[in-house]
């Protein structure tokens, strides 16, 4: 695994969190939380990576070419899918949040303290 | 497994066509049949761990490519605690909910058992993370459902993007196992890593995958999304979230261990020990004091939970084979305990329309029979004899005294009266009308009235499909506590539970282990006198709760509220329900685990 890659996997992890944290719009929230599972995916797929390699799909090609790890890419697309999911069952629940409430600053909303 | 999944498919397509009582009633049946399902499998994987291989991809010379299912007793147990609370849960619902909601509820939680029951049966860790986004977002999706409130969205909101944020650092330890070890299979995994000594790598891929689980699994300081959750998620929800979701991280933890990681890290032990016991502690000791202070009903068990899963965590991090039968028996009379006392606030909601425990005051003398399950349910997680929540704890304890941590009864008897004596003062403000108001200082304390739209009193006496489920579970738990032969199994099963070459060898070469040659403890009998004082310590507690300005003089009660009462605010007060600082603190929690793994492996 290389080094470039995995720390551009880290800086997003990172800065997904840090947005997270630090955020005043729920909207903007939703979408860190994608960034952060964006890197999840760069992590897969660099770590599928082979110097060389074509894409594993053998119809033309003779088996026991040098091809890159599908493993990880079905694992990614698993990923793409549950984050789809994800983002828009929490976007949906913003949207009402917002309807109920009239804003969408996670300062201002604060029912469940204590 | 698969048939939760498919008649939920089934409700979902012929949804408008169907009337309400047929869509619960082929719930309760579906459930049931799960159930049965789930303990003919874990009487069948008692004697032998049962592997099954999805689509017949067999693994040949050792190498394992398709994914499988590796019962052995304590996935199996796990599987059938999730089928039977969600059949009890199915039940309580028949009449709990009165509106038509269009089938959402029961094709949702539907799904939810399905994804439950193929987490706690996987062996490969991939469709371990699979299930547990399942689970996770059919739960955001069951939490909010009351949409008219800001309350439940906002609970949803911080349980989605809290536990999504663990989903991902699940992946990314996957994925860093995967890299290293180029496996997904458990024991593979398992094979592959046990020659070598654990690097920086193995560490790290550890660290998150631990930390996601305990995200999920609501270990400090990871947990603050757990009260807000079942603050605002329907009743027969929290059963299963309570009972079954959060102790599934937690066997989800034990197992990833045990299968993958023990052959690297078994070298440092006792440094595992140390800091997953000192996470243990920690979080049973907030979640308990957090627990005292509330006043919404619901959270107040959610606390509770967050102090068990605590206990559990002590007798998991302790590496011992008796205390993890021991965390397993203790895991299922909680989770019967607990769906109990939730299903009671459920009838507590339906009757009298409100979980707040000031608003309810004295009105629970209408309702009698719950306010008598209510108190055993308080007994019981005070760790009472002969529950099995007293036997749980005398195993966990007699494993950690084993491994050199002598002082765990103080702890547990500390726990569990702090838990129970929240419980049982509850029971005196509702049912008996005793003790004084307190300040409403934390907007938490505003939910109760609003929770009172969840359902409807429709006649004017508890129904039997809400009380019986409840006296059920709860003689279930004491059932638990007196089962001859149980304490035997739980021990075998948790030796085979940590044998991590056997598990290797059933996987990939289908080779029957012999059964574990770990010597059998004598049966833990119950330390009689230990039970009986925690539960004195829980009633004392809730006096002292209940009557303290009878007891106490005003001076003596203002330096309390000055020293305790500001330590307890200030933690309160970070119970923020502010998703970014749950954030933070996930942060800061995963920085720790990290740090302490790494001094502890070096």
């Amino acid at each position: 695994m290389r080094t470039l890659p995995f720390l551009l996997a880290a800086w997003l992890l990172f800065v997904g969190l840090y947005g997270i944290a630090t955020s005043r719009n729920f909207v903007h929230l939703i979408m860190c939380l994608s960034v952060v599972q964006s890197s999840t995916y760069v992590l897969l797929l660099e770590v599928g990576y082979r110097a060389g390699g074509t894409a594993p799909i053998f119809k033309d090609v003779p088996p026991g070419t040098r091809a890159v790890d599908p493993v990880v890419q079905a694992l990614t697309l698993t990923d793409v899918v549950v984050g789809v999911t994800v983002t828009a069952l929490l976007l949906a629940l913003v949207l009402q949040s917002h309807k109920r409430s009239g804003t969408l600053n996670p300062d201002e909303l604060r029912p469940l303290e204590g | 497994m698969a048939i939760p999944f498919l008649v939920a498919a089934a409700i979902a397509a012929f949804s408008p066509v169907l009337r309400r009582r047929m869509v619960e009633t082929v719930a309760i049946l579906t459930s049931l049949a799960a159930t049965a399902l789930c303990a003919a499998l874990l009487w069948w994987a008692s004697r032998e761990p049962v592997v099954y291989w999805f689509a017949g991809w067999r693994p040949r010379h050792g190498l394992a490519l398709g994914i499988s299912f590796t019962v052995d007793a304590f996935g199996a147990g796990m599987a059938t605690l999730v089928a039977v609370l969600a059949t009890a849960a199915f039940v309580f619902s028949w009449r709990y909910f009165e509106a038509h909601e269009g089938h959402r509820f029961h094709i949702l939680m539907l799904v939810f058992m399905g994804a439950m029951i193929g987490f706690s049966l996987t062996g490969d860790l991939f469709n371990l993370f699979v299930f547990f986004e399942l689970m996770s977002v059919v739960g955001y999706a069951l939490t909010g459902t009351r949409v008219e409130e800001p309350a439940p969205l906002q609970g949803a909101i911080n349980f989605g993007v809290i536990n999504s944020i663990g989903g991902f650092l699940l992946l990314w330890g996957i994925g860093l196992v995967y890299a290293r070890t180029g496996a997904l299979n458990l024991a593979q995994i398992g094979q592959a890593l046990a020659a070598h000594r654990p690097d920086g790598l193995v560490v790290l891929a550890f660290t998150l995958v631990l930390a996601g689980l305990f995200v999920k699994g609501s270990v400090v300081p990871f947990h603050f999304w757990l009260p807000d959750a079942h603050a605002v998620a329907p009743t027969p929800v929290c059963v299963l979230f309570s009972g079954a979701m959060v102790e599934l991280a937690l066997y989800a933890a034990a197992r990833v261990y045990w299968t993958a990681f023990d052959g690297s890290l078994s070298p440092f032990g006792a440094g595992l020990t140390r800091v997953l016991v000192g996470f243990g502690v920690a979080t049973a000791l907030v979640g308990a004091a957090m627990s005292f202070a509330q006043q919404h009903i619901k959270r107040l068990l959610a606390f509770s939970t967050v102090s068990h899963v605590g206990l559990f965590l002590v007798g998991l991090g302790v590496l011992d084979h008796v205390s993890l039968g021991g965390a397993a028996v203790y895991v299922l009379s909680h989770g019967a305990v607990k769906a109990s006392l939730f299903m009671c606030a459920g009838i507590l909601l339906h009757r009298l329309g409100s979980i707040d425990e000031e608003q309810l005051r004295g009105q629970g003398r209408r309702v009698p029979a719950a306010g008598a399950l209510f108190v055993m349910g308080g007994l019981a997680l005070a760790e009472v004899p002969p529950f099995g929540t007293a036997l749980g704890k005398t195993l966990i304890e007699q494993g950690a005294a084993r491994a050199g941590y002598g002082w765990t009864p103080w702890l547990f008897g500390a726990v569990a009266a702090t838990t129970g004596g929240a419980v049982l003062r509850a029971c005196g403000r509702v049912f008996l009308g005793l003790g004084p108001n307190g300040p409403r200082r934390f907007a938490s304390e505003h939910l109760g009235p609003l929770e009172g739209r969840e359902t409807i009193e429709a006649r004017g006496r508890t129904p039997a499909t809400m009380l019986a489920p409840a006296a059920v579970l709860l003689g279930a738990a004491l059932a638990l506590g007196v089962l001859p032969g149980l304490t035997r199994q739980a021990e075998r099963g948790a030796a085979r539970f940590e044998d991590r070459k056997a598990y290797a060898e059933r996987v990939l070469s289908g080779v029957a282990a012999p059964q574990p040659s770990e010597a059998v403890e004598p049966a833990g009998t119950f330390r009689l006198l230990e039970g009986l004082a925690s539960g004195a310590a829980a009633v004392a507690l809730a006096g002292i709760a209940l009557f303290r300005e009878r007891l106490f003089s005003t001076p003596v009660r203002r330096r309390a509220r000055g020293t305790l009462g500001r330590a307890l605010l200030a933690v309160r007060g970070l119970q923020s329900g502010h998703v970014g600082d749950y954030a933070a603190w996930l942060v800061v929690g995963l920085a720790a685990l990290g740090g302490l793994f790494a001094m502890a492996f070096r």
